[in-house]
């Protein structure tokens, strides 16, 4: 029998490897749902980047530099 | 309308930011150590060709994986932190942070999860050379992936080897080796790396302990004793030498927390250390002439040892740094906080007259501003701190993690010599009181764990850059209830996965090797 290339052994290899977990699919269930929540919910609603409001950046080192002043001098 | 910082604003982030964090260091040591001790056992069964220790190496990787999975970037919400709650340290330190983040992540976590792969899946489908191999590489890369995260962090304590731009309000590194390889980073990754060892250890060690009180897998367990044992001794021993470097580098680069971690007020020649003490709740402040401890026990002259190296050397405690005058090691005079508090304004004074004079395109005034700056920028922080007492970290939070740290590292270096002398010499089994320990052992060990980053990060309080940039410059302007509602979900959100890790883990170790003699018989034969 012919041996398959390289890139079908590594499918094989992973493939098989999923296929053959037993508690590694809740642990993948549990990772998937953790990255999910991670990136699509919490990235999303509550942790914007606070200076992606500002498109250049120029207005992001404006921005930090008045901030930077300000809070000192508020002191 | 701008409005000013809260301080309860900082508090609850830096609560939130501290969480994470807590949280998110309840696995990586355990990865850090028992990927190590994995390794060994397998490394074992490479040399020998006996399967026990095959079986006995893939029960332990079960745990590793169970502990992998829930732990898995769990470290990337401290970066989404970095993004939300502290935008103005995040643009501020530029290109210094993102650096060895972006190394981490590309490098070093790829490497870990190209081989952690062939680990899990490759038992009879590569050779055994290969597999042993990859186990090896994929604990070599959560490590490699460590020192990343620590050089990120040992900067925040000793800022080196970049350059302020007051044109793009960010630090620009002027030196990649002078950041990745400072003393500190040095000390700092090899101190953490070694105190995740001793959490692995006590693991396996503990968990062995107890398959050991319910009469159970005891060659398994016997084995894994033995195993774990040795490594956690080795681990508390380069510990402590590493711990001596890490303190001592902190008497160097940051004085005040090696004055809050001993409650050390008054400076002196020879100064002793604390081994044991009660600090005096009534002290409210530096100057108030009380007593900074109700009991102490003192070991003579070794204060001044560990920070200098010399026994008679001077460490100035609280007062002398806040008051300032005494002679440095360099024969300067040490500046008082009024002096940096000056210094500092000056330097931010600076930067806003560089700033005017550029935009009106006035080259005199920038060069001259731009002078003042960097003649000033060593004390840029101190322009935020109002009161000299602000410099102050909490004194008694960082002096009793310090001393939790070290007692329960003692007497995990004690339990582990004692447990590698009676398993090698056959008398481990019978002795309950000490398998209830090492069972014990667990928790003393996480704790000892989590008082050192108290120790590290409590203790450079007011900084989030050492010196230059203090958690009220570094923060963003958020709500206060906003980051409260953040840390509650995250509160809830790491205590779930936290119980799914505890409930799969159990289940695993309730369930345990299975390794069975007859099969193992068959398999060697």
């Amino acid at each position: 029998m012919e041996k398959a290339s390289i890139p079908v052994r590594i499918f094989r290899f992973y493939w098989e490897g999923f296929r053959s977990m037993t508690i590694g699919k809740t642990l993948w269930l549990i990772i998937l749902i953790k990255l999910f929540i991670m990136f699509f919910v919490l990235k999303v609603f509550f942790f914007p980047n606070y200076l992606g409001r500002f498109d250049e950046p120029s207005e992001k080192q404006d921005y930090v530099s008045e901030e930077l002043i300000r809070r000192a001098t508020d002191n | 309308m701008i409005e000013t910082i809260d301080s309860s604003l900082i508090d609850w982030s830096r609560a939130q930011f501290a969480l994470t964090a807590i949280y998110h260091w309840l696995f990586v040591p355990i990865t850090l150590g028992l990927g190590i001790v994995q390794a060994v056992m397998e490394t074992i069964y490479y040399k020998t060709g006996d399967v026990f220790w095959k079986k006995t190496a893939q029960f332990w990787m079960k745990l590793f994986g169970i502990n992998f999975a829930i732990g898995v970037a769990t470290g990337l919400i401290l970066e989404f932190e970095f993004g939300t709650n502290w935008s103005n340290y995040s643009w501020f330190v530029g290109d210094i942070f993102g650096a060895p983040l972006a190394i981490e992540g590309i490098v070093a976590f790829f490497m870990e999860a190209t081989f952690i792969a062939v680990m899990f899946f490759g038992w009879n489908k590569v050779s055994k050379g290969f597999h042993l191999t990859s186990t090896w590489l994929t604990i070599v890369g959560a490590t490699i992936s460590a020192f990343w995260i620590l050089v990120a962090n040992a900067w925040m304590q000793y800022p080196a080897g970049m350059q302020f731009n007051p044109d793009t309000v960010r630090n620009e590194m002027a030196s990649f080796w002078s950041v990745a390889l400072s003393p500190v980073a040095l000390n700092k990754f090899l101190h953490t790396v070694f105190s995740g060892w001793i959490i692995g250890s006590a693991f396996v060690v503990g968990i062995a302990s107890w398959y050991l009180l319910k009469k159970r897998e005891q060659r398994f367990a016997l084995a894994s004793v033995k195993v774990g044992a040795i490594f956690g001794a080795l681990a508390c021993i380069l510990s402590i030498v590493t711990g001596d470097g890490s303190a001592h580098q902190v008497a160097q680069k940051q004085p005040m927390k090696l004055a809050a971690m001993e409650g050390l007020y008054e400076g002196s020649n020879g100064a002793g250390l604390v081994g044991v003490g009660v600090l005096n709740p009534a002290k409210k402040a530096y100057d108030d002439g009380k007593e900074a401890f109700l009991c102490k026990i003192e070991i003579p002259l070794m204060l001044s040892f560990f920070a200098e190296r010399d026994l008679d050397a001077y460490v100035p405690g609280i007062t002398n740094i806040i008051e300032g005058g005494y002679t440095q090691k360099d024969g300067s005079t040490a500046l008082s906080a009024a002096e940096k508090m000056a210094r500092g304004k000056l330097a931010i004074q600076a930067l806003a007259d560089y700033r005017e004079a550029a935009k009106a395109k006035n080259d005199s005034l920038t060069q001259q501003a731009r002078a003042a700056l960097d003649a000033n920028f060593n004390y840029f922080g101190y322009g935020y701190v109002n009161n000299p007492s602000d410099l102050i970290p909490p004194v008694s939070l960082t002096f009793y993690a310090f001393r939790l740290m070290v007692i329960f590292g003692g007497l995990l270096l004690l339990l582990f010599l004692v447990a590698a002398y009676l398993s090698y010499r056959n008398r481990f089994e019978g002795k309950r009181w000490l398998q209830w320990s090492c069972l014990i052992s667990i928790f003393a060990a996480i704790a000892a764990g989590q008082a050192g980053w108290v120790v590290a990060e409590v203790g450079r309080q007011p900084w989030a850059i050492q010196d230059i940039l203090p958690v009220s410059a570094a923060i963003s302007n958020l709500s206060t209830a906003s980051v409260q509602v953040t840390f509650f979900i995250f509160l809830a959100l790491f205590t779930i996965l936290l119980i799914a890790e505890l409930k799969i883990m159990l289940n695993a170790i309730k369930k345990g090797p299975e390794i069975n003699p007859s099969t193992l018989q068959q398999l060697n034969n």
